[in-house]
């Protein structure tokens, strides 16, 4: 089973609950946590992985071979993403612009174009205490994080329990970690910015047709719109994690919730518990 | 006319409250919401929206079944496995074309997407541009530079002193385009290591862009020795920290009201915040 942790908003507490889940699981069954937050991973100072394995992400973006180059433009003119310019008697390519589609290379008729593969990224993964491990990191002034995370997923296990860590917000990024889980939890906190960012996770998720549930962290602080909004909008919150300055602390700090106060752990697993009901009784009502 | 923008790295630090507190602070101003997929600064300011337009970008790749031929050179080039059983994936697509170019049946058309929308709208604090990407879509980063244009339109036509520009958490391509080529980035981050994290690399980007650089820690009080720190980390590159504001949930508070927090406090928060604004604007003085 796939568990997706986002939020819309940013700093709810996704690494939070995405770490202890992961660790909460890890004596029950096989549990795999890829950190698809490529553009600010996590939950490595968490976890303290191991890493063993490092593997550079690439873009096959075009290298023009201007002895076979007759300057004809085909290639700019196919270009969806203005990453090549076309001079009477020089070719630029902008690389950064480039989403390594191919088309130019493939399209040229001349066969001047080949394709050189461009870092952007790179994956790592390895073990940390029981759990396997991956994440992905976007290099500093690269715009495009989706190849990344499409790398990062390629290292899901195929049984056990993958949980994926997904970057703050709504667009492509959140929709490339999201795509492809069973269940997706969304946490939020009780207050107007959490709840506005929320409502449009929820529709996001819902574009994709994954179920999802609700983990409401800092209870306590801001009003009580987010549990009305859940309740008309017959979303389950599974679990609510108070405002409490130790649990701050201890986040500040790098350490994990429940193995800071282990007292948590068995709340993890009745989440994880009621995520199985859920998601299990979603694909039986698909087959039907 | 200069152009600030707060950014963090890290989600969840601040930022929005912050930029609505300058709002109620700066004079002659205009307000960009740079944060096109979790807007919020609209939320403390009650924008009364003006003027509102619809985003198209990019493309979408659609198979006219009555000509396809099914023969299945579409989905062999495809490198983001948006084609499968002869149907479009909308949300896998990615726009290029390829398809479109290379379909012997001709049975492939590109679509103009809506991608989302943006508005202009006045505030009791000045004008707000802000916009809103539709759900699951992409070119957040095009979405973010049309925002700016119209910010910056807006300031040139009346000879407003400041941008302040809400930005988005991470380090991609909305952090980007909300960035390349602004006078000043302000980045607020907290004392987690998580936050420390996130700021070194958003810095990095900074750098990466020449943009210069401010930072502010919010929360300062809930790991002093962290603060301490970053402190340290932002004088050994070159940025110098700002203001430290201690945790206070009047933040909360004021958010729940719908007020920037320099307007509904008078207390020490809100002094540390009228401070920051007068060093930034000293800082886009120089």
């Amino acid at each position: 089973m796939i568990i997706s942790v986002a939020s819309g908003k940013g700093g709810t507490g996704k690494t939070l609950v995405a770490t202890s889940l992961a660790l909460s699981l890890k004596d029950r069954e096989r549990v795999q946590l890829l950190d698809c937050d490529v553009e600010e991973p996590n939950a490595h100072i968490f976890l303290k992985p191991v890493l063993n394995s490092r593997e550079p992400v690439c873009i096959p973006v075009p290298k023009v071979d201007e002895g076979k180059c007759s300057y004809c433009g085909k290639c700019a003119e196919v270009c969806a993403y203005n990453a090549i310019a076309v001079l009477p008697d020089r070719v630029l390519v902008f690389a950064e612009l480039c989403h390594g589609c191919g088309a130019c290379s493939y399209l040229c008729s001349e066969k001047a174009i080949a394709e050189e593969m461009r870092e952007t990224g790179l994956v790592e993964s390895g073990y940390a205490d029981g759990v396997k491990f991956a994440h992905g990191k976007l290099s500093i002034g690269e715009p495009m994080p989706t190849p990344v995370i499409r790398k990062v997923k390629e290292q899901a296990n195929h049984d056990g329990t993958v949980i994926i860590d997904v970057s703050p917000g709504t667009s492509c990024p959140v929709v490339e970690s999201i795509k492809g889980s069973n269940f997706c939890i969304l946490v939020t906190e009780p207050t107007p910015f959490g709840l506005n960012d929320l409502v449009l996770a929820v529709e996001t998720v819902r574009e994709l047709g994954i179920p999802c549930g609700i983990v409401l962290n800092r209870a306590g602080v801001g009003d009580n719109k987010v549990e009305e909004y859940c309740r008309k909008e017959n979303i389950p919150i599974l679990l609510t994690i108070p405002l409490d300055t130790e649990i701050a602390r201890l986040y500040s700090r790098g350490v994990t919730l429940v193995q800071g106060m282990p007292q948590w752990r068995g709340s993890f697993l009745s989440l994880f518990e009621r995520i199985q009901e859920i998601a299990s009784e979603r694909s039986r009502s698909l087959k039907r | 006319m200069k152009e600030v923008v707060v950014l963090s790295g890290k989600g969840g630090t601040g930022k929005t409250s912050i930029v609505g507190s300058f709002a109620a602070l700066a004079q002659s101003k205009v307000l960009a919401d740079c944060d096109v997929d979790a807007a919020d600064l609209h939320l403390l300011l009650e924008p009364v929206i003006r003027q509102r337009q619809e985003f198209w970008s990019g493309q979408v790749a659609a198979i006219d079944e009555s000509k396809c031929t099914q023969c299945g050179l579409c989905q062999e080039l495809c490198r983001f496995k948006a084609i499968r059983d002869f149907k479009v994936d909308r949300i896998s697509c990615e726009g290029c074309g390829f398809c479109y170019h290379i379909c012997p049946a001709e049975a492939i058309t590109m679509k103009e997407n809506l991608s989302g929308h943006w508005f202009i709208s006045d505030t009791k604090y000045g004008s707000l541009v802000h916009a809103r990407l539709g759900i699951a879509q992409e070119n957040s980063g095009k979405l973010v530079a049309v925002v700016r244009q119209q910010a910056k339109a807006i300031a040139e036509k009346r000879k407003l002193d400041y941008i302040i520009s809400d930005g988005p958490p991470g380090i991609g391509c909305p952090v980007i385009s909300s960035l390349s080529g602004a006078n000043l980035a302000l980045l607020v981050t907290e004392p987690t290591l998580s936050g420390i994290h996130d700021l070194e690399r958003v810095l990095g980007v900074c750098h990466h862009f020449n943009v210069p650089a401010l930072v502010c820690i919010n929360k300062y009080d809930i790991n002093e020795e962290n603060s301490r720190q970053i402190e340290i980390y932002c004088h050994s590159q070159g940025a110098n920290v700002a203001a430290m504001i201690p945790f206070d949930n009047v933040f909360t508070e004021a958010m729940v009201h719908g007020v920037p927090v320099a307007e509904y406090t008078q207390n020490s928060v809100a002094r540390q915040l009228k401070r920051l604004w007068q060093t930034i604007v000293s800082k886009l003085g120089d």
